[in-house]
């Protein structure tokens, strides 16, 4: 179809062609960066994680007295381990995700300290007798604790744990060896050494950067007896089948706080921690797509109402072009196309707009890059809302009779 | 004003002509202002100013004791102090006020009628902590700089732990166990929790929950009670006392100081500055000095207390108003030029441009009106459910009070009618020879 007279005609109306490629722009623009971070945020939300989550049930217990620690622990253990349907049972210091993070500098050389800049931040997790089977921790090589390993290892003055054994997640080892299997090679934090015995699937820290974050998966496994762990150990962690959790959670919780009638105890089950930790991040995506969706019907009426405004002021020299010989089709087509080439220039505009802002929110807010395919795609999306917006007009505009030409105006 | 209120009720008229077209520009208006106007009560709530006639007097003094090969970005210092920085700046008194304080976890021991321990969360500070920060009381007050030498017991609880413990009673004077020690209550605060937590932006977030009590810094020595919140190391930690931690380069205590003039400023910045100097002669730092003081504001910011899902968010929906508006722009266009004939007979009985040009802004000024209503309809319900997208400690800070009302208002209308500017320049134009001829 030829173009030039659409053309011409946009330059007698030079504002409001303006005005719809400006708000198409502005809507890809923003509908780019705003599904760019919905899906970053999504993305956050199912980061996997290598342990049981949806049979672990967690009580906390807090307010207990360190000093009767190697006495408590074993009773508490013993009395979860007797409720009904406890697979496994064991005290940790934190789980993933909860936020109670305890992260340390490592680093692969003797000498390698805290924070120097060759080590490495890693979050700590120190399992109490059992906690790797309570957690359903996934051993890829080596192997895990063995009741050696826990009875062995203590806290002394240091936040480092007294023991020698360590167990790392498959990121960490990757990043500390690359290209080298990481068992039996050593971490470092001087004075403190230990030995990787074995790797496992990646575990979430507890406390993580956004989804593209490389850190997130960067943590270790620590044993710890239940004696020498001097209040480090106050998460148990009592796993089950998915559909006798929530009873746990409650039978759990209740039973530790009936034995310990000086402490604080309060139970949830995993999931749930999980769904707190992003409870930001979902609601955060879901006001997103509740604004782009508004904001694409606002871009479509308001294309429908300019288009419906065009089509009126033009429809003697539609009725004239029906009188000489332009078919439906040809007036049908007419609109399409003037709005296909208002869309072109919006979405142009759009897209750089986009990628502009993109590279500002990373500059400023360290976002990170938006995949090239959003703009694309975006710009499709605008594509395909003009044209089922000029649709209706331009239906009205096609079923306007020649004999309109002949009326005098 | 005869013609204004003419012209208002002529746009009541129009707005009822064609109500599709009205319908579209209300609604859009109405959205985009809701949205701007939820997400910037938010906004305003997480970023606005926590002690507004003091902020700019309360300053947090930083002191490398890192050096460039451990700092942070941009080789900034450590966010806190160390014990030994803490107390030189305690002992200098180089301000009319100061206070030093940290994050402590405690439970309170039953007794009494009560069965179950409770976890206490709170500070040890130093007695002018109190009346720098304004913390308003119900019964008693803070303690004096003498308790603080004195390593006293005295506490002060907050308005809510004295609920739980003593029903609301005036507790001051009576004894708490905490963690196994003996506190006298001094003092019980009226409900405080400035948001942001300017003065603890080191362990917290900023928007925690009230903390429960406030303790003597000295007496938390004594009992070296380790810090309930950040710490931040550097080096090979060597540590194995609290004596051993004490002199170690962990940051972890926040600094204040009240100064009152610029020139109190400049003096505060030059002793720190010959402190770090100090230090540096003395070789405890092999580094040139390096050291802030910000003000709370500045603080605020750079510890970035804004959540970014409040600037994101803030972001999206003024980018949404903006469309809004470009939409109403061709809305409006659309619609006065539908009426290109009225306007035509109007300016042949005598109608100047102006008056065309006053009426339809007006008439758009009534859109922004009716726009104006619907938005603050969709704020009322968005500041109601904000709760769904913040975390509740934050929701609740977002209100629906009279100046966001009136923010609402002002916003639709006067976006609405820069909007108008151009179709009523458009329509004022429009040639009445030309319109009286074809019609």
């Amino acid at each position: 179809m030829d173009i030039r007279p659409i053309l011409a005609s946009l330059r007698r109306h030079r504002i409001p062609a303006l005005l719809i490629v400006l708000e198409i722009a502005l809507a890809c623009a923003v509908l780019c960066n705003a599904v760019f971070m919905i899906s970053q945020r999504v993305a956050s939300i199912h980061l996997p994680n290598a342990i049981d989550e949806a049979g672990i049930a967690e009580v906390t217990l807090n307010g207990t007295d360190p000093e009767l620690a190697g006495s408590d622990i074993p009773r508490n253990l013993a009395a979860l381990r007797g409720l009904p349907g406890v697979q496994a049972a064991a005290v940790v210091s934190t789980l993933p995700l909860s936020q109670n993070n305890w992260g340390w500098g490592f680093g692969t050389k003797p000498g390698d300290a805290l924070t120097d800049r060759s080590s490495r931040n890693v979050s700590m997790y120190f399992l109490g007798s059992g906690g790797d089977a309570a957690l359903g921790l996934q051993v890829l090589e080596g192997r895990s604790f063995n009741d050696g390993d826990y009875a062995d290892s203590h806290f002394d003055k240091s936040p480092l744990p007294e023991t020698h054994v360590v167990l790392v997640t498959r990121s960490l080892a990757g990043k500390m060896w690359p290209g080298q299997p990481a068992v039996g090679k050593t971490l470092y934090a001087t004075p403190h050494y230990y030995t990787v015995i074995g790797v496992v699937a990646d575990v979430l820290r507890p406390y993580i950067g956004d989804a593209n974050s490389p850190a997130n998966y960067d943590a270790a496994f620590f044993p710890m007896s239940a004696a020498g762990s001097k209040g480090a150990l106050s998460h148990y962690v009592v796993r089950s089948a998915p559909r006798d959790r929530d009873r746990l959670v409650r039978e759990a919780e209740q039973k530790i706080a009936d034995l310990n009638p000086g402490g604080v105890a309060h139970g949830r089950g995993y999931p749930e921690i999980r769904r707190r930790y992003f409870a930001d991040m979902s609601s955060m995506a879901w006001m997103l797509v509740l604004v782009c969706v508004v904001m694409l019907a606002v871009t479509a009426f308001g294309i429908v109402g300019l288009t419906s405004f065009w089509v009126n002021q033009r429809r003697r020299q539609i009725g004239i072009r029906r009188a000489v010989g332009a078919s439906r089709a040809h007036i049908l087509q007419y609109f399409q196309t003037e709005n296909f080439l208002l869309s072109t220039g919006g979405v142009a505009l759009g897209m750089a707009l986009a990628f502009g802002i993109n590279v500002y929110l990373m500059h400023r807010y360290e976002m990170a890059r938006m995949p090239w395919f959003y703009l694309p795609a975006g710009a499709i999306a605008l594509w395909l809302i003009g044209q089922a917006s000029v649709l209706g007009p331009a239906l009205r505009a096609a079923a306007v009779p020649p004999v309109v030409a002949t009326r005098s105006a | 004003m005869v013609m204004l209120d003419y012209y208002f009720r002529l746009g009541l008229r129009s707005l009822r002509r064609n109500p599709m077209l009205t319908a579209l520009m209300v609604m859009a208006i109405g959205f985009g202002v809701a949205a701007s106007m939820t997400t910037y009560s938010v906004f305003r709530a997480v970023s606005g100013n926590p002690i507004p006639d003091k902020s700019a007097r309360l300053f947090t003094p930083q002191i490398d004791g890192w050096g460039p090969q451990q700092n942070l970005q941009n080789n900034e210092p450590g966010e806190a102090l160390g014990y030994i920085d803490a107390m030189a700046l305690m002992t200098a008194h180089k301000a009319r006020r100061q206070t030093v304080l940290y994050k402590v976890q405690l439970s309170v021991i039953p007794g009494g009628n009560r069965d179950l321990p409770l976890n206490a969360n709170g500070y040890a500070v130093t007695s002018d902590f109190f009346t720098m920060f304004e913390v308003p009381f119900r019964y008693g007050g803070g303690w004096s700089t003498r308790d603080d030498d004195a390593r006293a017991s005295g506490i002060v609880i907050s308005d809510v732990l004295n609920q739980k413990l003593f029903g609301g009673a005036d507790s001051v004077g009576r004894t708490l166990d905490l963690g196994g020690h003996d506190y006298q209550i001094v003092g019980v605060t009226s409900h405080w929790n400035p948001r942001p937590r300017f003065y603890d932006l080191f362990s917290t977030n900023g928007f925690g929950k009230e903390p429960d009590i406030y303790m003597v810094f000295n007496r938390a020595m004594d009992l070296e009670m380790r810090p309930g919140g950040r710490n931040s190391c550097r080096g090979s930690l060597s540590y194995t006392t609290w004596q051993e931690y004490l002199q170690s380069n962990c940051v972890w205590i926040t600094p204040w100081v009240e100064l009152d003039s610029p020139a109190e400023v400049a003096g505060y910045r030059r002793f720190l500055t010959n402190y770090a100097a100090e230090q540096q002669h003395a070789g405890r730092f092999n580094w040139a000095p390096n050291v802030r003081l910000r003000d709370v504001m500045q603080w605020m910011d750079y510890e970035q207390v804004v959540p970014p899902e409040s600037r994101i968010s803030l972001a999206v929906a003024l980018g949404f108003f903006l469309i809004c508006l470009v939409n109403t722009i061709g809305l409006l266009l659309a619609k006065f030029m539908r009426r290109a004939g009225e306007i035509g007979v109007r300016r042949a009985l005598g109608a100047t441009r102006g008056e065309i040009y006053t009426q339809y802004l007006i008439e758009a000024g009534t859109v922004g009106l009716a726009g104006g209503l619907l938005g603050l309809l969709f704020t009322a319900i968005g500041v109601a459910g904000v709760g769904v997208l913040f975390r509740p400690e934050i929701a609740k800070l977002a209100k629906l009070d009279p100046s966001l009302v009136a923010l609402t208002f002002a916003v639709a209308i006067v976006a609405t009618v820069l909007a108008a500017f151009y179709p009523a320049w458009r329509a004022a134009r429009v040639q009445p020879a030309w319109q009286l001829k074809s019609s």
